[in-house]
């Protein structure tokens, strides 16, 4: 991993010395070593925090919306899974494709600091990875914990490869598996309605609407938020009451239907560890199911089953005899 | 200070019967806003409309509920009440109770209790109304007929004599239809092609209809009086401009195994072609997939012998666009294909024909010349049995609910036509009701049983199967209460009717409703028969039902009346009830401009301050609201909440969903 930090850093000064892009978009060191954070760097002083390691799991994508807007190109790092949110925002407009120059970087999945907090004992002082063994040293010992135990859940069944570069810079190739990324919708469709409605109210009466599964969100980029527009007439009755709490996931995962490209954020950043990432792909794997595979994300154009007729769409009442192909 | 005034109708007994009128007109005085109440037995009589004219000056009413049938009824009128006595039409909403309530409740009091909801429903959104006002559209006197059959003709040919210029898009090579296959009409027995073929003639020489045969419409955007039609002019091969229609290429063409579509197949033609003697246009065609030169590069026979150098293999297909102020639909009707109904062995056996072959093998340009002879063997059918509603009336699911409503009449036509030509052909036929609904058509049914003995057998066949080379029915008689097995020679099956099926991609095309069996749906079932719930789009012949000849021709006739009513006007009121952007929360995303059926969305760059004087540019949705029909898509589609409806908006329709919910 170190090499390919090496390589970006080199690629980001190059740029801004050229004066090819105004500003370079990537990870810049947080606070703890495990939590770098999304930075903008517009001089070669600035990148001397400039970070790319294994927690480096937060989309850049989103900052893009600003960024290009503003005078001069903007350079930025897309992890696979990234350009599927780049291509979506490129496609409703909202990313400026021109202003902005994208440097595809590889990624081996990303680590969560909160499942190694949990298998280790004592505070974290580093974290090295060597293949699949993740080597935790903490201040009570040392810990070889099993690298898919650890990594982001939105990690765990990515498949995803770079949809949009200019450039890229893989120095490692990502084996191709065999994952199931519907594995937990399913167990969630084999729950009684009764369970599947205890399960759901159990989760999401754990929210605390601290918004940030909304912040993250590419697909959430509303230039004003219906939840905080008071002409809306739902921005105040979202926290009503304990059922319309619950509705505000309901809801905006509805707004995110057919555009929700699957990057997992909304979970990775959820302090409450509600999986919220499973309404979407309970979405995504029912327009699979009633329009043909669809990937939002996958291209930056053309049409998608949501906001499209074809002659062979299925009938509503086939949907609702659950006659779904 | 709103002021609104309700209205409760009794529609005589229609609401009144199932719902305490006097009771709901009641209860609404005490309505916070309301400061009129009245309940009259006809609200949409004169008298009425006067009490209504009169309360709103009296009370100075801002807005005002009718409880009555439904908008779709009256909204109309009682918007023209209010605009005389001096109200903006779109301040008047109506509260359906009679179809939405009377009607479909027996108990009074539940009826009752439903009925103050509605009413109160309409009350929360009147006092969100807002007044609005209908701009103007110019119309295109110009009139699209999809579909050359008997009904596109009579259509275009009636708006074409009131001198307004009309299109024919026909997607076959010649106009003409299903009628130019039949040998003889009923119920006068006169021959189909004889009263046909002179109206094809006047399509064709009329100055103000052009033909575009071989065609389909592609593309329609735009709204009534302005539609904007792209058609695909298909390659023909052939210049339509140099053919004179002399047939020397058919003559000469190698490739002759092409199967005759016009002949139901059962006869071949040659790769070139056109379809039958009165085509019009007089033009042939090459069926690129037995064409030899198209295939393989080598022949070029046509070419070589076409006198006027009108054969070009290379020839595109081409598009036109035109502006229409109307369109009808007649894309007519096929026979359903048998493959689900193996009992009458439909496939192995080259003697069991459908009631369209026949027609073919009776009619003089037909594969037999006219000589009725079965296709196995080319002998003459001595016992012939018809088989009837195969897949009509079919309940089930193989085949269609519906009466195909053309088979009784043309088995019966048939039947006589075959006893008076071959004296010596027994003639049976099994039927399920005969239905002769008509200007003389039971007389003519009465005249195949008691004139022509044909032997009419009530009672449905179970199986048709081939026993020493003998087709053998067997089906029940339920007058004499016994099965049968008829020996026959020539079996003739009553196949139903259904849309031709391109009619589901001109629906789409058009936003037409359709129903469950691919019928375009009219307005009113009774009184809009002939008007498309699409503005401007009217439906004639079996594309909207079953329906023979005469009936098709006044359905013509009377799209033609209403297109001719819609193209002398040079102005149309449009809706003023249009989609809206609120540019402050418009994200420039497209999804509204995705869904619009209409076109009716562009995007603008437009600079937006943000405050510290720093400005942004955005891109912004931007409706042109004489292009928006008001179907509300975008503003349900927009993630934002930045498009509303006007006379719809959001806020307006959760205030009545709150209005239902409250207790």
């Amino acid at each position: 991993m170190k090499d390919v930090e090496m390589k970006m850093l080199e690629r980001a000064k190059q740029l801004l010395e050229s004066g090819e892009v105004a500003r370079v978009i990537g990870w810049k060191k947080g606070e703890f070593f495990y939590d770098p954070t999304p930075a903008s760097f517009e001089t070669v002083d600035e990148l001397k925090d400039f970070v790319y390691d294994w927690f480096c799991g937060a989309n850049l994508s989103k900052y893009l919306i600003q960024m290009s807007k503003k005078e001069g190109k903007t350079a930025v790092f897309l992890k696979p899974c990234d350009t599927y949110s780049f291509n979506q925002l490129v496609k409703e407009h909202r990313i400026k494709r021109e202003n902005v120059y994208v440097i595809a970087v590889e990624c081996l999945a990303k680590l969560n600091i909160e499942a190694i907090k949990e298998k280790t004992d004592g505070i974290v002082k580093s974290v090295d990875v060597e293949d699949k063994d993740v080597k935790v040293v903490t201040t009570n010992g040392e810990y070889t914990l099993y690298k898919p135990e650890v990594v982001l859940s939105k990690c765990a069944v990515c498949n995803k490869t770079h949809q949009a570069k200019d450039e890229e810079i893989i120095l490692h190739e990502r084996p191709e598996r065999d994952v199931n990324r519907f594995e937990e919708v399913e167990k969630l469709e084999a729950m009684t309605e009764d369970e599947r409605f205890a399960f759901w109210k159990g989760q999401l009466s754990k929210c605390i609407r601290c918004n940030a599964c909304r912040n993250v969100c590419p697909a959430c980029s509303c230039v004003k938020c219906v939840f905080d527009n008071p002409h809306s007439g739902i921005a105040a009755k979202a926290n009503d009451s304990e059922f319309e709490e619950q509705l505000f996931h309901v809801i905006r995962a509805f707004h995110v239907a057919g555009r929700c490209t699957d990057c997992g954020e909304c979970s990775r950043v959820c302090p409450q560890h509600i999986p919220l990432h499973l309404l979407n792909r309970k979405f995504i794997k029912d327009i699979d199911g009633l329009y043909g595979e669809f990937q939002a994300g996958e291209t930056d154009e053309g049409k998608t089953p949501l906001t499209s007729y074809t002659e062979g769409d299925i009938e509503p009442k086939d949907v609702f005899n659950g006659e779904a192909k | 200070m709103q002021r609104i005034g309700v209205f409760i109708c009794w529609c005589g007994s229609n609401i009144s019967a199932t719902v305490d009128v006097v009771k709901v007109a009641e209860i609404m005085k005490s309505e916070p806003g309301v400061v009129y109440s009245a309940n009259y037995q006809y609200m949409c009589s004169e008298n009425g409309q006067q009490l209504i004219k009169q309360a709103i000056k009296e009370h100075n009413l801002t807005g005002i509920v009718i409880g009555s049938c439904s908008p779709r009824m009256h909204e109309a009128t009682f918007r023209k009440a209010a605009e005389a006595a001096g109200l903006n039409p779109y301040m008047v909403e109506v509260a359906n109770i009679r179809e939405h309530c009377s009607w479909i409740h027996k108990d009074m009091d539940e009826a009752t209790e439903k009925a103050v909801i509605l009413v109160r429903t309409a009350i929360a959104k009147v006092k969100l109304n807002a007044p609005l006002m209908a701009g103007e559209s110019p119309v295109a006197k110009r009139a699209l007929v999809i579909g050359g059959g008997i009904a596109g003709i009579q259509a275009a040919l009636d708006i074409a004599d009131a001198g307004f210029e009309v299109d024919i898009v026909e997607k076959n090579a010649t106009i003409g239809g299903r009628m130019a296959q039949l040998d003889k009409t009923f119920p006068t027995l006169d021959c189909s092609a004889c009263i046909l073929t002179p109206k094809m003639v006047d399509c064709a020489q009329h100055e103000k209809i052009d033909i575009l045969s071989y065609s389909e419409v592609e593309e329609v955007k735009g709204f009534v009086g302005n539609f904007s039609v792209k058609i695909r002019r298909k390659a023909r091969f052939v210049d339509e401009t140099k053919c004179t229609g002399c047939k020397l290429c058919m003559e000469k063409c190698p490739s002759k195994k092409g199967l005759n579509e016009f002949n139901m197949g059962l006869n071949t033609r040659p790769a070139i072609y056109i379809p039958f003697a009165q085509a019009i246009p007089n033009v042939a065609v090459i069926d690129p997939t037995q064409c030899i030169k198209m295939k393989t590069g080598k022949c070029g026979i046509c070419q070589k012998f076409c006198g006027v150098g009108a054969i070009d293999y290379e020839q595109k297909d081409s598009f036109i666009e035109r502006q229409y102020g109307a369109i009808v639909v007649a894309t007519g009707f096929k026979p359903i294909e048998l493959t689900a109904f193996n009992e009458y062995g439909y496939e192995e056996n080259k003697d069991v024909i459908t009631s369209l072959e026949l027609e073919r093998l009776m009619n003089a340009a037909g594969p037999t010349g006219g000589v009725l002879l079965r296709p196995s063997d080319n002998e003459h059918p001595k016992i012939i049995t018809f088989i009837q509603c195969v897949g009509s009336r079919d309940t089930s699911g193989c085949g269609k609910p519906y009466c195909s409503k053309i088979c009784c009449m043309y088995t019966a036509k048939h039947a006589m036509l075959i006893r008076e030509k071959y004296p010596d052909t027994q003639v049976n036929v099994f039927y399920i009701d005969v239905r002769t609904p008509g200007k003389n058509y039971d007389e003519f049914f009465r005249r195949a049983v008691e004139q022509y003995g044909v032997n009419y057998i009530k009672g449905m066949v179970g199986k048709v199967y081939n026993e020493n080379g003998k087709l053998m029915v067997q089906g029940s008689n339920l007058i004499d209460n016994e099965q049968v097995t008829i020996e026959s020679d020539l079996v003739v099956l009553a196949a139903a009717i259904e849309p031709e099926p391109s009619v589901r991609k001109v629906a789409t095309l058009l936003t037409a409703s359709i129903d469950t069996n691919n019928f375009l749906t009219e307005s009113h079932a009774k009184l809009r028969p002939v008007e498309s719930p699409t503005a401007g789009v009217y439906l004639a012949g079996v594309c909207q039902g079953p329906k023979d000849i005469p009936e098709t021709v006044s359905q013509a006739s009377a799209c033609a009346a209403k297109v001719i009513g819609l193209l002398v006007k040079d102005k149309l009121k449009t809706n003023p009830c249009v989609a809206t952007p609120d540019e402050n929360m418009c994200n420039g995303c497209s999804q509204c401009a995705n869904v619009c059926a209409y076109g009716a969305i562009t995007y603008v760059d437009k600079e937006f301050r943000l405050g510290g004087g720093k400005t942004e540019i955005r891109r912004v949705a931007s409706v042109n609201p004489a292009v928006c029909q008001g179907c509300g898509a975008c503003t349900v589609t927009c993630p934002s909440g930045a498009m509303d409806l006007k006379g719809f908006s959001s806020k307006q329709i959760m205030s009545e969903v709150e209005a239902i919910c409250k207790k």
